[in-house]
This record gives structure tokens, C-alpha cells and sequence, in this order.
């Protein structure tokens, strides 16, 4: 039998005697719901993780080195420490979600094994397989994704993806591709629009897209699960930029812990995020933050170190 | 303030009603009933604190405000709140006691149907989130459980719910809520 790709399907959740469901999509895309309008935090200590709390993120990510540091030091990126993870899952109340290498299904399997909240399948590390992401259906924990573009964003969908996040270019507190990787997605969905079914189907050839994942997009005018942005959001205003390009919530990677001033700026980017439309909130609560983050030009990046080049 | 305040939206106009955000003391002029949605719990209290909205909300909803709370809204109002935050403050207007994250992590999350005291015909499908767990219950009245324990329950004009009708697709809580707004006029 056909595997279903909507993104309805609810063939993976188990049935217990007193009529749960366990791990069915609804509540796997149900959690992203709960993030919404929230900031997801990079962390890689307790402190660092009950100080994201305490600044009112709505999820923390728990990694051993952030991105800037994975990108300054190269060598393999792999999922990080069980150990790490558990101290981090233990320090604070909030969900916690952690990074596994695309394709490698069994570091996913050792996350959901621990408990863990969300998975990340992230181009930040190493990829583990070149041609195939996880199959994250089989799944009872959730996985967000990144992407550059509509294709992207439907592929990652009908393989399992329960949200997505742009790719950005993490680690580089510059949020020039975050934004480009935002306004893809947007034109992608505008372009669906007016289409019939025929032409539906020759643009879902055009850029790779499942026919059922971008007919859902079309029916609803955007992504059919929760979409975030990410890769390179330094400041309050970055992450309202963000907000007002129509993502429903952001992560900050390197931004805030690569700073003077973390929890100030945790603070202030989490209320940017809430009031991503009150220009004198924004401007209130940037004020006298401290240094950002140095942050790197995109063109002085080698091409071959450029992470969202990875995932197909 | 954060959390799934668009799919509430959504519900409630479905069920004939106008909305707004709330993120100000301001936005709660002149409100027929409030939604308090899903989300972190400990973030929306705490944005709540820092704009300076927790006492109005508290006196609002203690005027006979109506008001729907989903999952966070539901700690968010109760008396007691264990593994919270060291200092996570409620506004103790619903006499009950609710462990956060009480049926485990997100791999835990669960639907289950659901027998609910006042709704008409079949079952409601309820969608459990990372759902707090009702420990103790004292002057509220309890509308449905699941396992022997209280995932709903009702307080004058405060109806707080453990599950998401919001992400059910069933529209019969949020219909009944627009009609218990709409007698306010």
C-alpha cells in the first residue's frame, strides 16, 4: 500500500486501551502551535538553559557548541552529548528540543529515546547521508526542519516534518538569508494562488514539491504546519523583521550567549517577538543592550563552508 | 501574548464572534469575554508581569469576565501550580491544583475522546499537549475527566480545559463560550 503523505495521516500513533492516541500528527504539530509567537533559545549549559527560561523563551535547544563555534572550529558536527541533554531537559520546565544530523535516523532514535521534545534535522551539523533525509513519520516525537524555499519546505513536510524554520545562515548573526529564505516561502505560497489543478501539478514538478503538501498550501495559503525563522537573528529588530515577513515565531542561535549582555538581550528579543509591531516597543527595549554579536558578510563565507547548502 | 492564539482565532469567528490580541492592559477595554490560549505557561505570565497586565486580567475575569482557558490559560489561573518555575505566580481565581507537564514529556502527548457534561451527541475529540495534570479540585465544578482525573472544569463564568478544542476541529466548546459572551451585552 501507498505510504499517505497528507498531512493529515495518523498512521503512526498508537492505541492504548482507555482510547489515547499517542504521537499521532495532530499532537506532534500541536506542540509548534504552542511555540507560536514564542523565541527558541540556543543553549549549551543548564545555566545558559534556566536563564533562556527565565527570559521567557518558549523552548530552548539544547546543543554543546552554538553555531558560530561548530563554524569557527569545523571538524564533524554531530549530536551532542546524552548527558548534556539530560542536564539541560532537568534544568528547566519549558520543552526542549535538540539537533540530530540529516539522515541519521539512529542519533533521532537516541533523542527520542531520552525524551526529548522536539528534533531538529539540521544543517548545522555534519550531514550523514547526502541524498535522503529521516523518514520522520515512523516518529512519536515531533521534528521541525529548515528550508529555502517552498520545495523545500513541502519535501521536509511530506517526509514527516511537523514544522519548519528557515535556514538562514546560522552562526553568522546576519540575517540576510533568513530573509531571503522567508520571502521564498511567501512568494512560493502568493504564486499557488489563482492556479488550477493542472498547473498546480507542473509547478509542484518545477520545484520539486509533493502534489498533496502544495495543494494543502494553496488551500490555506501557507505552510500547512508552524513556521519559524532562523539562522543569524542578532537583534530585537531582526527578530520582529521576522514576525512581520510572516514567520510565527523565531530561534536565536549564536545571538544571544555570543553577546555582552544575554540575558538583557534575551529579554528584549522575546518581547520583540510578542510586540513585532509596536516600533516603540522595539525601540524601548533595544536600548543600551550592549555589543551584539560580531557577525560575518555572507560573500566572505567559503562556498563550501556555507551551511544551508546542505539538505536536498 | 505567545502560544496558539491563531487557531483560537479561528474557532471563534467560525463561531460568529469578532476578536482581538490582548497584549496590553489596554486591549482588555470593553472585552465580552477573553480566551486564554495554550503556549508556555511561564512565558506568558511573565510578559504578562512585565506589561503590567496581570492585576487588570486578575480583576477583569473576578468581574465575571467570560472566559475560555486552554492548557496554559488553565495554570495560568490556578491556585496551586507544582513543577513550575521557583516563582511561577498564578492568578488563583480557579481552587484547583495542576502539576505542569502532569502526563509527561511531548512523546506522552495524547488524543483521547472525551464525555463532556453539557455538550449534546458523541464524544469530544480532546487533544492533549504536554497537558497539565488536575491533582486537587475544590469549589469548581468538574465537566468531564479522562483516567479518574479532571481535564475540564467550570467556575462561574471560567470554563478551563486541560486539552485544545482549538486544534479539534470541533467547534462545541467555542460556540457555547460566543453564546456565554454574547448574554453579557
Amino acid at each position: 500500500m501507498p505510504r499517505r503523505i497528507s498531512i493529515v495521516a495518523e498512521g503512526n500513533g498508537a492505541r492504548r486501551g482507555n482510547g489515547e492516541v499517542k504521537g499521532s500528527f495532530k499532537v506532534k504539530a500541536g506542540l509548534a502551535q504552542m511555540l507560536k509567537g514564542g523565541v527558541i533559545m540556543d543553549v549549551v549549559t543548564p545555566e545558559h538553559a534556566r536563564l533562556a527560561q527565565d527570559a521567557g523563551a518558549c523552548a530552548v535547544m539544547a546543543l554543546e557548541r552554538v553555531p558560530a563555534d561548530i563554524r569557527k572550529e569545523g571538524g564533524v558536527a554531530r549530536m551532542s552529548d546524552p548527558e548534556l541533554i539530560k542536564s539541560i531537559m532537568a534544568a528547566v520546565t519549558i520543552p526542549v528540543m535538540a539537533k540530530c544530523r540529516i539522515g541519521h535516523f539512529v542519533e533521532a532514535q537516541v533523542l527520542e529515546a531520552l525524551g526529548i521534545d522536539y528534533i531538529d534535522e539540521s544543517e548545522v551539523l555534519t550531514p550523514a547521508d547526502e541524498e535522503n533525509h529521516i523518514d520522520k513519520h515512523p516518529f512519536k516525537v515531533p521534528f521541525v526542519c529548515g528550508c529555502r524555499d517552498l520545495g523545500e519546505a513541502t519535501r521536509r513536510i511530506a517526509e514527516g516534518a511537523a514544522m519548519i524554520r528557515t535556514k538562514g545562515e546560522a552562526g553568522t548573526g546576519n540575517v540576510v538569508e533568513a530573509v531571503r529564505h522567508a520571502r521564498a516561502v511567501s512568494a512560493g505560497i502568493r504564486k499557488l494562488q489563482g492556479m488550477n489543478h493542472a498547473e498546480l501539478v507542473h509547478e509542484a514538478k518545477q520545484i520539486g514539491a509533493p502534489v498533496e503538501v502544495l495543494a494543502e498550501c494553496q488551500k490555506l495559503g501557507r505552510l500547512p504546519v508552524v513556521n519559524f525563522a532562523a539562522g543569524g537573528i542578532a537583534t530585537p529588530a531582526d527578530a520582529a523583521l521576522m514576525m512581520q515577513l510572516g514567520v510565527d515565531g523565531v530561534f536565536v542561535g549564536s545571538g544571544i550567549f555570543k553577546s555582552e549582555d544575554p540575558l538583557k538581550r534575551a529579554r528584549a528579543i522575546v518581547a520583540a517577538t510578542t510586540y513585532f509591531d509596536k516600533p516603540d516597543v522595539i525601540a524601548e527595549v533595544s536600548a543600551g543592550l550592549g555589543e551584539p554579536m560580531r557577525g560575518l558578510e555572507i560573500p566572505a563565507i567559503p562556498k563550501e563552508e556555507l551551511l544551508a547548502a546542505r539538505g536536498w | 501574548m505567545q502560544g496558539a492564539f491563531a487557531e483560537h482565532i479561528k474557532a471563534l469567528e467560525a463561531a460568529g464572534a469578532r476578536t482581538r490580541l490582548v497584549r496590553s492592559r489596554e486591549d482588555l477595554d470593553g472585552l465580552d469575554g477573553i480566551v486564554l490560549p495554550g503556549g508556555e505557561s511561564t512565558t506568558m505570565t511573565m510578559l504578562m508581569e512585565r506589561v503590567g497586565m496581570l492585576a487588570p486580567l486578575r480583576q477583569a475575569i473576578e468581574r465575571g469576565l467570560p472566559t475560555l482557558a486552554t492548557c496554559a490559560g488553565m495554570i495560568v489561573l490556578a491556585r496551586e501550580i507544582t513543577d513550575g518555575m521557583a516563582d511561577q505566580k498564578g492568578l488563583d481565581l480557579l481552587d484547583i491544583a495542576v502539576r505542569r507537564n502532569g502526563y509527561g514529556r511531548q512523546v506522552d502527548s495524547f488524543e483521547a475522546p472525551l464525555q463532556i457534561d453539557g455538550l449534546d451527541g458523541k464524544t469530544f475529540p480532546g487533544v492533549f499537549i504536554r497537558a497539565p495534570l488536575v491533582e486537587r479540585t475544590g469549589d469548581v465544578e468538574v465537566i468531564a475527566r479522562h483516567d479518574g482525573h479532571p481535564v475540564a472544569v467550570r467556575h462561574g463564568r471560567i470554563t478551563a480545559l486541560g486539552f485544545h478544542p482549538e486544534l479539534s476541529g470541533d467547534l462545541r466548546l467555542h460556540r457555547e463560550f460566543v453564546r456565554l459572551a454574547a448574554g453579557q451585552r
